[in-house]
């Protein structure tokens, strides 16, 4: 079967982002790796509910973790558009497990950016490596989507932290090594990164049994009376912890916005190739009007959120992405990605509702994003207030 | 802001013009004119002066030398004052482009300096009573009978033809040949015997734009008036300009429903209801902050757009998406200001219900928007 990445076309407006050659040759290089060494064990990963940990190893051989974490610290030194291309590839192949993003754009910039010195020293090799895996633990149950109703302490006892309480909807949360956690100190929330392996105290939940992305481990961790050195407080400073998850999630929302689009593509390019082939009533599906008119309206709202994608990448870029901005996008992107992965599966017929047709991975998948990295009724929330 | 590299500070420079001479010259009668139904004649001369007319015809024509950002900008201006239907655009950016792209020398000569200074208003003639955006099916001929031809036939909704000194009119030279039959003719209406001018038509909204019917019984145009001189060119004419066509409309579009969504923010701050202001209302502040989404998101496309336009790269199919999305979107978000201001959207005093009828045409005119989504997947 023709795959998204077989189809991709010149016929999506022409990019404005500052691409060079060695983006291509990293992004050829993501395009293998994940459809040559993750595709094939979709189904397995699948059942198991995870990807095994070779699979980090390997990408992280391969370059593919913390594409964007500086030479000094083991990383490849790409910028952005490094990350924009992974994402993409990984959409497109059809790829959720390893959950790169998780790991390269949410959890290493949080190092990269407020770590001290000695923590990125610490860490950062061992994420660009393969060595630690990342996940951020910061939602707990009940608590969904406000970071401030958190519960999870950690006080201060003979120059320690210790650290109690449960978060849940963790991703990775099974494989990960290195935990960015949230709780309450004494000058409020403060973020702590946390190595497991070892931990006294520390544990995690089962599998948490989810609609898609199945081969991604979701978990909930436990911490009870879990000991941490001073220095695992992220930066050194406490109470930096509200600030810290509002500012970065800017740059996380953007990412969002690239799955997003990246997914609304891949979805109509196989919907296109099923409807040239496939028949009926003596016609090819693509020849029928509505058919044309749905796809239509498709391809034009993919191309209008690219557009947007594309600007919000270059003001990230030149430092000037506003919350505003990146609120939209996610919104946006996420709402229209569902509405135009239903519409493509719809045109399926029976079989957009078979798990062997990717459009249907893609409708289950993709139903999430409008959910987490701020619930799209919360975005709109933060636009509406900023009028 | 616009962002683009391609808008200078000489586009600012000429905004300030537009704006006040929309404000001194325009304004003060906008009521007037939605009830006269049409502008003055007068008013064309002195948008000319003004520079206002023909921004991109070139200067050796007398024109401004501009781009498309110079249209963008007298549309915004325009728009921001819900001036939307002074329908100069069509004058300067569809039909002058005509004489300016496909026109002999001599055309070019006869009729573009005067189309800058406003002493010839222009109007063009396309859609027929039973052919609307079905173009190749027209019935109105043009029989060559010596120097001259025979113009014969029926046109409708046809704007600015009330005030119109030549009229651009599509008709079949050849009768039998289907869209190789099409010509374009430029019909100067004075004292052309056999030419009238039907109705000013009634419409839903666009007050000031003057819409009529056209009746031609063996109008003489002479052949020197033939676009182009060749016949039979006249639907690849048409063709060729379409992605830019659409591009204007898709201007006008996202203008339109930026200025309702900041009158209605404005409206919603200024609102009490129940205790706060409107704004403060759950349901209102998602609405906007959708609406404020659409049209950041449509002014970021639209702006890509001019701007590969500007590059030689903005073909058909990217002119009917422009075009249907950004009309589409421009009615869905002023429905939706409207219903933010309650009762006194639907009062006509209120800029919103003036903009929401007239936004309606969008989806309209150009080419229905069902012809783009068609042309769209047909690309597919």
């Amino acid at each position: 079967m023709n795959t998204a990445a077989d189809l991709r076309s010149g016929t999506w407006p022409a990019t404005s982002l500052p691409y060079g050659e060695d983006h291509q040759i990293f992004r050829d290089s993501a395009r293998r790796f994940f459809e040559t060494e993750c595709v094939p064990h979709r189904e397995a990963w699948d059942d198991a509910g995870m990807a095994p940990r070779e699979i980090w190893k390997r990408a992280g051989d391969l370059g593919f973790l913390g594409p964007r974490i500086g030479e000094a610290f083991g990383g490849s030194g790409g910028d952005l558009l490094h990350g924009v291309a992974a994402v993409e590839e990984q959409v497109r192949a059809g790829v959720i497990a390893p959950l790169l993003w998780v790991h390269n754009d949410i959890v290493a910039p949080y190092v990269v950016q407020y770590g001290t010195p000695e923590q990125k020293l610490a860490i950062l090799p061992k994420m660009a490596c393969g060595e630690l895996v990342g996940a951020a633990a910061l939602a707990e149950p009940g608590t969904d989507g406000d970071p401030l109703a958190i519960r999870t302490q950690a006080r201060c006892e003979s120059g320690d932290y210790v650290i109690s309480g449960r978060k849940t909807f963790v991703a990775n949360g099974a494989t990960a090594d290195l935990v960015v956690v949230s709780a309450r100190t004494a000058s409020g929330i403060s973020l702590f990164v946390v190595p497991t392996e070892g931990l006294a105290g520390f544990s995690r939940g089962p599998l948490l049994d989810k609609l898609g992305q199945r081969s991604a481990d979701t978990a909930d961790l436990l911490f009870d009376e879990v000991r941490l050195p001073v220095a695992s407080l992220l930066g050194g400073q406490e109470g930096q912890g509200l600030t810290q998850v509002n500012e970065r999630l800017v740059e996380e929302q953007l990412m969002m916005g690239v799955g997003a689009v990246a997914l609304m593509e891949a979805a109509i390019e196989h919907t296109v190739v099923y409807t040239r082939e496939r028949k009926a009533f003596g016609h090819r599906i693509i020849d029928f009007q509505n058919s044309r008119f749905r796809l239509a309206e498709a391809r034009t709202e993919a191309a209008v959120c690219r557009v947007f994608l594309e600007r919000c990448i270059t003001r990230f870029m030149q430092g000037r992405l506003g919350f505003s901005e990146a609120a939209m996008l996610k919104w946006w992107s996420t709402e229209k990605q569902c509405q135009i992965v239903d519409q493509c599966l719809q045109l399926h017929g029976g079989y957009g509702y078979m798990l062997e047709f990717p459009i249907s991975r893609m409708w289950l998948d993709g139903r999430g994003a409008r959910i987490w990295g701020g619930a799209n009724e919360i975005t709109k929330d933060t636009i509406g207030r900023a009028l | 802001m616009i962002e683009s590299p391609y808008y200078r500070a000489e586009h600012e420079v000429f905004r300030q013009r537009v704006r006040r001479f929309i404000e001194d010259e325009c304004l003060p009668h906008q009521e007037a004119w939605q009830k006269a139904c049409k502008p003055p004649r007068e008013l064309w001369r002195k948008a000319g002066h003004e520079g206002l007319l023909c921004p991109k015809v070139s200067v050796e024509f007398g024109g401004g030398g501009g781009d498309l950002y110079h249209c963008l900008v007298i549309m915004e201006e325009q728009t921001r004052v819900c001036f939307n239907d002074l329908a100069f655009y069509l004058h300067s950016d569809i039909i002058a482009p005509y004489i300016e792209f496909y026109g002999t020398n001599e055309q070019k000569r006869r009729f573009l300096p005067r189309m800058v200074t406003g002493e010839l208003i222009s109007a063009i003639a396309m859609t027929e009573p039973g052919a609307g955006s079905d173009l190749q099916s027209i019935r109105t001929s043009a029989r060559r009978d010596g120097d001259t031809y025979l113009l014969n036939g029926q046109k409708t909704f046809i704007s600015n033809a009330q005030n119109a000194d030549l009229i651009v009119v599509a008709a079949k030279t050849d009768p039998q040949a289907g869209a190789r039959g099409i010509s374009l003719l430029i019909l100067e209406t004075a004292g052309a015997d056999g030419f009238r001018l039907g109705r000013n038509l009634k419409k839903i909204g666009c007050k000031v734009q003057d819409t009529s019917e056209l009746f031609f019984g063996d109008v003489r145009v002479p052949v020197e008036n033939l676009i182009g001189e060749v016949e039979g060119q006249g639907f690849y004419q048409l063709m060729r300009r379409l992605p830019e066509e659409r591009l204007i409309m898709a201007m006008s579009a996202v203008a339109n429903m930026e200025c309702a969504v900041e009158e209605t923010v404005a409206f919603a701050k200024a609102t009490s209801l129940g205790g706060k202001t409107l704004i403060e209302d759950q349901n209102a502040s998602r609405k906007l902050a959708e609406c404020k989404t659409t049209t950041t998101i449509a002014r970021a496309y639209l702006e890509r757009c001019i701007d590969l336009f500007i590059e030689g790269r903005f073909d058909a199919n990217a002119g009917a998406m422009a075009k249907w999305w950004t009309t589409e979107k421009c009615s869905e978000v002023i429905d939706d200001c409207l219903q933010l201001h309650g009762t006194g959207g639907y009062m006509r005093e209120f800029r919103v219900g003036r903009r929401w009828a007239d936004a309606r045409l969008g989806r309209i005119a150009g080419g229905a928007n069902e012809i783009m989504k068609d042309l769209v997947g047909r690309s597919l």
